[in-house]
């Protein structure tokens, strides 16, 4: 590889890749890929087997494990849809208002709403999960004061809202991502171009929905792929607040939390590091469709323009 | 810019919600924060509130500091971070330079492959990592999550720092060879420096996520003595549920150390990612 045709070996090229491609092969690349085999074998009589795709015929066809497999697809599919349609306008929304000229406070404003981004889940998770408790009251309160108390409920502790609850807490967290990464697509777009659009009589909404927006496309795909694959490996918010048994009865329950589960087993149930692989296995799939269907669906479609 | 893109009634309602949405950000953090010096019954009295004379207290940060090592965890997270960063930003500056500067074969290969790593979670090989710890003996130790955060982190930096490296100029990299550098003190002397900023950006893209993490220090050094500032305050939480004080205390000093880090290097955070890296 180090080898050009004339010249002798050039071993400074080596020196500079080997520490990186070192470490980033033996920590990352093949424990992903030992992880995709153990997804084959089986522990019988404590010795490893090989055992074909059995795992995943547990995994999705028997009841003891699939139940838990489709819910946690199911809940892990609605906890990214929330993201989607709550998430990403936010953003955008932010993110055209800062760019609005002459606009003052604006460090304030973006300095303001990215502190909830650098905070840990775990910080995040319980913050909320206190004001919404019922015990302290902060948010029974809050609704009163707009008169609206009779909305209150235990949110984080009622199956049919946990788990939009948690995905809110989640949005309420990483809103400052996307608006970020299009605030910056929205500077990047010369004035030029506005004035040209202002000469045509396009002001207003309508420059943001005629001009501004096709010219951002690329910028909220690249969010909406990084959302995707944040959300399908999410798995420490959920934890912190719910723990590892996602409850109420499991309806918080992701894929990060059921692999958590089932491979250092809870309760009474032994851990299983080959269901474990399995599971990780089944969602490297997930991720590498998702990312496949952006790399090759959406972003060449896509039409970039260039200043 | 013409006026006809400003009015003062668009203007005001640009305002309006922008800080309404600062509120929701800050809000949460503004309770706990003020409620974490307050007395038990002011807690429940007057959340909303701020400390006074009579309710001011300090009982929870007392108990906190009595109960959990919290000096040394948030020694092990500076440990962990530091380390990695370093790490993620030397090896990670050299690899880029190789791809950025040299032409040989492979070398988009080799960029691709250093690339996997943005797309595919590092989670996905958990269970082989741990196992892989496990027989090199490096459970519970600092190490095996220095290693993981170094490898988790060199895929973006890889990525972000070859970009920056094409900008720099040949002539004068070329002006240094023809003066007998070597090629190590090209990279050392002269790129090094002229690529500080996008460095800047590049660690504090990898230190967020990995100060934040709970994932791997739960599972790779769960143990008393390695235990992170994150998994600290978690554990730390679920056993005192019940004192209020207490837990408003762990997470104030769990959130002050960020934020004050935050409110220092904001500008140079926001300048990294609006600097294009998105075109």
């Amino acid at each position: 590889m180090a080898q050009a045709t004339k010249k002798p070996i050039r071993w400074h090229i080596a020196v500079f890749l080997a520490p990186a491609v070192l470490i980033y092969t033996a920590i990352m690349i093949i424990p992903l890929f030992s992880t995709l085999q153990l997804a084959m074998y089986s522990d019988v009589e404590n010795s490893q087997v090989y055992v074909g795709l059995q795992n995943f015929r547990a995994l999705f066809g028997d009841p003891q494990w699939s139940d838990q497999f489709w819910n946690a697809l199911k809940n892990n599919t609605w906890f990214f849809i929330v993201h989607m349609i709550v998430q990403n306008p936010i953003g955008i929304l932010l993110a055209a208002l800062l760019s609005s000229p002459r606009l003052r406070m604006r460090s304030f404003y973006r300095t303001a709403i990215f502190i909830p981004t650098i905070l840990s889940f775990v910080i995040a998770g319980f913050a909320w999960k206190l004001i919404l408790s019922p015990l302290w009251g902060v948010a029974p309160n809050l609704l009163d004061m707009v008169g609206l108390k009779s909305l209150f409920q235990p949110w984080l502790g009622k199956e049919a809202y946990a788990l939009t609850t948690l995905a809110l807490i989640s949005v309420w967290q990483f809103v400052g991502i996307p608006m970020m990464l299009i605030y910056a697509a929205l500077l990047s777009i010369p004035d030029e171009l506005l004035e040209a659009a202002e000469c045509d009589g396009i002001t207003g909404m309508s420059q943001f929905w005629k001009v501004k927006l096709p010219l951002i496309l690329p910028a909220i795909g690249i969010i909406s792929i990084l959302t995707f694959v944040g959300n399908f490996n999410a798995f420490d918010l959920i934890y912190a607040t719910q723990g590892a048994l996602a409850g109420p009865d499991f309806s918080t329950d992701i894929l990060g939390t059921f692999m958590f589960r089932t491979f250092f087993g809870f309760q009474l149930q032994l851990g299983d590091p080959n269901l474990g692989a399995a599971i990780a296995t089944a969602m490297f799939v997930i991720i590498l469709i998702g990312v496949s269907i952006y790399l090759f669906g959406i972003q060449r479609r896509l039409r970039r323009y260039q200043f | 810019m013409s006026m006809a893109r400003h009015s003062p009634a668009r203007s005001i309602a640009a305002h309006a919600v922008l800080a309404t949405y600062t509120i929701i950000a800050l809000f949460p953090v503004f309770v706990i924060v003020i409620n974490a010096f307050k007395s038990r019954k002011a807690i429940f009295r007057t959340p909303l509130e701020l400390p006074n004379a009579e309710s001011f207290s300090l009982v929870g940060f007392e108990t906190v500091l009595k109960q959990g090592d919290f000096l040394l965890y948030f020694q092990n997270s500076f440990i962990v971070t530091v380390v990695s960063l370093f790490m993620v930003l030397l090896f990670g500056a050299m690899a880029a330079f190789a791809l950025a500067e040299y032409r040989f074969k492979g070398n988009s290969l080799m960029g691709l492959y250093l690339a996997l790593g943005i797309m595919i979670p590092i989670r996905l090989g958990t269970v082989a990592i741990l196992q892989m710890m496990a027989a090199s003996g490096l459970v519970n130790t600092l190490t095996s999550l220095i290693l993981v955060y170094t490898a988790q982190g060199l895929p973006l930096a890889v990525f972000i720092l070859s970009e920056f490296m094409r900008q720099v100029s040949d002539d004068l990299k070329n002006a240094g060879r023809i003066d007998g550098l070597s090629e190590y003190r090209i990279f050392f002397r002269l790129v090094l420096p002229l690529v500080r900023p996008a460095m800047a950006t590049v660690a504090v893209f990898t230190m967020i996520p990995i100060w934040n993490d709970l994932w791997f220090p739960l599972i790779l050094a769960p143990a008393e003595e390695t235990k992170t500032i994150t998994l600290g305050a978690q554990v730390f939480i679920g056993q005192f549920v019940t004192n209020w004080n207490a837990v408003l205390a762990a997470l104030s000093l769990a959130i002050l150390p960020v934020l004050i880090l935050y409110l220092i290097f904001s500008r140079q955070l926001i300048r990294g990612i609006t600097s294009g890296a998105v075109k």
